[in-house]
């Protein structure tokens, strides 16, 4: 499979583990649930979030993170925003962060912003056409993930 | 007036290119209707009745003269002749072609104008005073803030996708002409005890289904903290707020569920976290502050003796005057009201060649400057007092002078079923009904004061609920019925107006709302204005009258 990550189309083999799916040799994410449930003896390479989870509550496992996928049930929940934000401002997150799903090619340019650096949209979505929007604008107003420091100070 | 730099500039010109490629991908069958609409919606595109409907950003209200000329322009070029003013003191064109758009919008960032932001769950355009800078009661300047509030919350990457739209207004005068206490979040700005100029943050407030008066979550916030305090909200809001039913989802309805105790500590722990880094430098608020300072004005403008003589000479000038123009801080200046009220003219409608001709009288008589209010007008804010009544002459052969601001027929009005697909009934033609009863000239101004707003459906954009005389349109198994309220009032003394009793068919609108006038006439003692006649009294006396023949 491929996903884009830092600004390229790259193959990725990590598999999303469904909660009753026994942990196979390879690396693989888990639910927040699972996660919160298993975490101890589990090998996952990472964390799935959902909208309605708080980052806090993982935040102290984010050492042994790979990375954290913040899911997008529909594109309209824009909590993932403030999630991925979050664990990067907060915690200091320097992993991947991923967003996975129902996102669209429109809210790429937003989500790398707010730290994002990898996206597996829904399947059959065509990852050449999604490249552009990492790039649609050059100037940003406020501070993000990205830049620390709004515009004004470039003024 | 704020000017673009580059960066402004660029960003506008972006966002142009952005939303070509995607209307050209609707066109083309790439994108579907759903993957369309929230793109569409957060440049201010709706789908409506007739064609789709524009509405273009007016940041605070605050147009320049080359600004007016360019949406004139294109209320002929792109729209059927004219455009509607809003109580978002922006402007909607209803009749413009899909196709046409990506160009219109490359027209207006050629003026610095832009449609981000006027539709969609996100931050929409900041409104506030329109007698920002020339106010006698005036803190502050409260534009350079809103304009600081504008860059932060434009293309936010965070807050794009909110649970529902988010409304910010700010007030820096002693009256609130900003309605503050009926937005997501409403700025005040205050001194505190050791003479600091802050702001009073208020929150939860909004119209709509459900109509709240917004509550204190920070009576003094130093004015560095301004966007970490705002992004607080904004974080808190954009992760708690309700997501399960979009009626649920305001922050109004966030703040209700957790209590106002328990929000604004998870607000301010958030503060607490950001409030550093995002502390807002000097040397950018007065970058800001510059672009509005204080002009230069002309201190023999109170030596001209004209225009007394001109009051006493001319009794409809001198009517406008009274009515249709408003005190200065500068003595020999007025601000000037510019009436979209006029009989038979749908209320905030204006015509290509009169948005031209007032570009003109604001570059002749007001440094090129104009502003839109909330109340659906237009206001020319720095007139010399020698020059009110040549101004009054080329207003009143515009049909832009009828002497009626805050007056019966000065009525806030949405849309409606004429043009809005989410309306219920038409409340333009109950609007014009009302003042047509109303064109005798001494009774309108016997009346005094009186807010009439009407929305068409309960989404409540003709601000409905905060009318001293609210109307309502409701649809009754097909016909459109009016449901009325009154003492409500969205200024200092803010308050939801109470229900009458059950709603009118919409043949007796009219006389309805004559006879609740008649009712107050009758019933005020000395000079009491309708409101303070409604508060004093209940609506008791009102149901009784209207209600006496059902």
């Amino acid at each position: 499979m491929q996903i884009i990550k830092d600004g390229a189309i790259v193959n990725d083999d990590i598999r999303h583990l469904a909660d009753d799916e026994a942990p196979a040799a390879g690396r693989f994410t888990v639910s927040f649930e699972r996660w919160q449930a298993e975490k101890a003896g589990l090998a996952a390479a990472g964390v799935r979030l959902r909208g309605e989870h708080a980052v806090a509550d993982i935040a102290a496992d984010l050492p042994r993170l790979e990375l954290v996928v913040v899911e997008f049930p529909a594109l309209a929940d824009g909590r993932g925003f403030s999630h991925a934000r979050l664990l990067r401002d907060r915690y200091g997150y320097a992993g991947e962060v991923r967003a996975l799903g129902g996102f669209i090619r429109d809210q790429v340019y937003f989500l790398s912003r707010v730290g994002v650096n990898a996206f597996e949209p829904a399947a059959g979505t065509d990852l050449q056409a999604l490249l552009p929007a990492l790039g649609e604008f050059t100037v940003n107003y406020q501070a993000a993930a990205d830049h620390k420091q709004p515009a004004y100070h470039r003024r | 007036m704020y000017q673009y730099d580059q960066y402004d500039q660029t960003l506008v010109d972006e966002r142009v290119a952005q939303f070509r490629d995607q209307t050209r991908r609707f066109l083309s069958g790439e994108l579907t209707e759903d993957q369309f609409r929230p793109l569409r919606l957060m440049n201010g595109l709706y789908i409506q009745t007739h064609a789709p409907m524009l509405r273009v950003a007016i940041p605070y209200g605050l147009l320049s003269s080359r600004q007016l000329r360019m949406l004139g322009h294109i209320a002929r070029q792109y729209d059927q002749g004219y455009g509607h003013f809003t109580t978002r003191q922006n402007i909607q064109y209803n009749w413009p072609k899909l196709e046409a758009v990506p160009d219109i919008l490359a027209e207006l960032a050629t003026v610095q104008m832009h449609a981000i932001q006027t539709s969609g769950n996100c931050i929409r355009n900041t409104t506030s005073d329109h007698l920002a800078g020339v106010a006698a009661d005036e803190l502050e300047d409260p534009r350079p803030w809103c304009e600081i509030i504008r860059q932060w919350s434009t293309l936010h990457p965070e807050f794009a996708f909110l649970p529902r739209k988010f409304k910010i207004a700010v007030s820096g005068a002693a009256a609130d002409r900003a309605a503050t206490q009926v937005h997501d979040i409403g700025l005040h700005l205050v001194k505190n005890a050791q003479g600091e100029v802050g702001f009073e943050v208020l929150v939860g407030g909004g119209l709509g289904r459900t109509p709240v008066i917004g509550q204190t979550i920070r009576p003094f916030l130093e004015t560095q903290h301004l966007l970490s305090y705002l992004e607080a909200i904004l974080r808190v809001y954009n992760l708690f707020g309700r997501r399960d039913n979009k009626y649920k989802a305001r922050i109004k309805i966030l703040v209700k569920e957790t209590g106002i105790e328990p929000f604004t500590r998870l607000v301010e722990a958030e503060w607490e976290q950001i409030r550093d880094e995002m502390r807002l430098a000097d040397k950018e608020i007065e970058r800001v502050k510059a672009f509005f300072a204080a002009r230069e004005y002309d201190a023999a403008a109170a030596a001209d003796t004209s225009f007394a003589e001109r009051q006493a000479a001319d009794p409809a000038f001198a009517a406008w005057v009274r009515h249709n123009t408003a005190g200065h801080k500068v003595d020999g200046y007025r601000a000037a009201f510019v009436s979209l009220k006029a009989p038979g003219i749908a209320p905030g409608d204006i015509t290509d060649a009169q948005m031209e001709a007032v570009a003109d009288l604001a570059d002749q008589y007001s440094r090129g400057e104009i502003r839109v209010t909330h109340t659906q007008n237009l206001l020319l804010a720095d007139v010399k007092q020698g020059d009110l009544h040549a101004l009054w002459r080329q207003l009143s052969a515009l049909n832009l002078a009828t002497a009626n601001i805050g007056k019966a027929t000065d009525m806030i009005c949405c849309p409606g079923l004429d043009f809005c697909s989410l309306a219920n009934s038409s409340s333009i033609p109950v609007a014009l009904d009302i003042a047509a009863r109303l064109d005798n000239a001494d009774y309108l101004y016997d009346l005094g004061d009186v807010r009439i707003n009407i929305s068409g459906c309960m989404n409540g954009c003709g601000h409905h609920t905060v009318g001293h005389i609210g109307i309502l349109g409701v649809d009754k198994k097909g016909e459109e019925w009016f449901q009325l309220t009154l003492g409500g009032s969205s200024s200092n003394d803010a308050f939801l107006g109470e229900r009458l009793g059950p709603a009118v068919p919409k043949a007796e609108v009219g006389t309805t709302v004559e006879t609740i006038l008649k009712t107050y006439v009758d019933l005020r003692e000395g000079e009491e204005s309708f409101l303070e006649t409604v508060r004093r009294l209940g609506i008791a006396p009102f149901q009784e009258t209207v209600y006496a023949n059902h």
